[in-house]
């Protein structure tokens, strides 16, 4: 069972939850939870959410995106408060994870709310003080609409916006050539995150780069 | 029963009988992968069942000269989407083990890419398992596995292998790749086999 520790609005569809779980084990950079919501007539919903932060505390902060159609984020985003219990199970994940074990150097692109396990990866990965590159590639709405703006900009990010850009900055969705000229080249590990379509031509055009298909590693939302 | 939480009254209520504890129906096809999709031509696939006993395989034109069938089936994900009556087109793999001489009681399925999923024969059997290469009257997509996957429809859909080549026969089961990384060595949805 996790409280609401604190709620803080991060764009104009999304925040972050931060939760403290008395007996959590802590988690690794890049694991999800399941939320469980339970409705009065005894209703049970739930969804899998990827985990903003890393380590051995009891306590961890999640990120989540109002979907116009979902039937649990709008609730995390616009109902629940401080002081609210929601049953959580977790960590879960073994495969789209980051440890300062890791030494490869680590190029990071996300789409939209996939930026959420990302975060997490950058604060483990300055938590740990580790030396190896790592890098984020965020594409995204519109400036108001990155998750955790302000703490990004203390990282290696490169923002490529498909709606609304600040002045002198290119508006379009990613393209092969803007992901050529941001990302770390093959060698390094990759963590792709975002809707499904995003994965799909983001994955084709590391390997079309040469990035082996190995060293690429996806997680997809969405239908 | 858990404590209700406040607020929260749901919208979905679709604990129909055609659906797992935990899951919820959608009309899109989301997709789970662990990295990039393969590209897979026709001309160079093959499907093979390798056993104690030797190997079996099939071109890509082999494999469609076999019995088709036609599926409808419910598929269930362990990110918790099931989508209800599903089409497919494929063959069965009590076709493709017709021939097949093994004592072994466990497979593990392997596909282009490098992913594998570890399923009991028991459960390819009988009527339970195809290689499927059509979805919906279309050819399959390549992020859903095209040109061919493995479909084992009563088992969470991430036994049913995308991109698969073979099969291979095992003494014993073995873990494949998510049951590797924190999914169950069985996986199924009306137990809830998520995880570990």
């Amino acid at each position: 069972m996790g409280t609401v520790a604190s709620t803080r609005r991060e764009t104009p569809t999304g925040r972050s939850i931060v939760l403290d779980v008395p007996g959590w084990p802590g988690n690794i950079a890049g694991q999800h939870v399941d939320v469980r919501l339970t409705a009065p007539d005894g209703y049970q919903a739930t969804r899998s959410y990827s985990i903003a932060s890393a380590g051995p505390e009891p306590h961890f902060e999640l990120a989540v995106d109002r979907l116009p159609t979902g039937e649990v984020s709008p609730y995390l985003v616009d109902e629940l408060r401080e002081g609210d219990q929601v049953e959580v199970r977790g960590p879960l994940g073994g495969w789209f994870v980051w440890t300062p074990a890791e030494t490869r150097p680590v190029q990071l692109i996300a789409g939209g709310s996939g930026v959420v396990p990302l975060v997490a990866m950058l604060r483990s990965h300055a938590a740990a003080a580790a030396d190896t590159p790592m890098r984020l590639l965020y594409s995204v709405r519109s400036p108001d609409d990155r998750f955790f703006a302000d703490e990004l900009g203390d990282w290696d990010v490169t923002y490529a916006y498909t709606r609304s850009a600040p002045d002198g900055m290119p508006v379009g969705r990613l393209t092969a050539d803007t992901v050529a000229a941001a990302v770390l080249p093959p060698g390094a590990l990759v963590f792709v995150c975002g809707p499904t379509r995003f994965v799909e031509a983001v994955a084709t055009w590391l390997v079309d780069l040469g990035h082996r298909p190995q060293d690429v590693k996806t997680e997809r939302f969405g239908g | 029963m858990s404590i209700f939480t406040r607020g929260f009254s749901g919208r979905g209520r679709e604990n129909g009988p055609d659906l797992p504890p935990g899951q919820y129906l959608t009309e899109d096809f989301p997709v789970l992968s662990a990295g990039p999709t393969p590209d897979v031509a026709k001309e160079d696939w093959r499907f093979e069942i390798r056993t104690e006993n030797g190997v079996t395989g099939w071109s890509w034109d082999e494999f469609m000269a076999l019995k088709i069938d036609e599926v409808s089936t419910d598929i269930h994900c362990v990110t918790r989407w099931s989508k209800l009556g599903t089409s497919w087109r494929g063959v069965s793999l009590d076709t493709l083990f017709e021939h097949v001489d093994t004592s072994y009681e466990y497979t593990m399925a392997h596909s282009y890419g490098g992913y594998t999923t570890n399923v009991p024969l028991e459960d390819l059997l009988d009527g339970k398992a195809w290689v499927a290469f059509e979805f919906d009257g279309e050819e399959l997509d390549p992020e859903h596995g095209g040109p061919a996957r493995l479909l084992v429809p009563h088992l969470y859909f991430w036994k049913s292998a995308k991109w698969v080549r073979g099969l291979e026969l095992m003494p014993q089961d073995q873990p494949g790749f998510w049951e590797q990384n924190g999914y169950n060595m069985y996986g199924d949805p009306w137990r809830e086999e998520r995880y570990w």
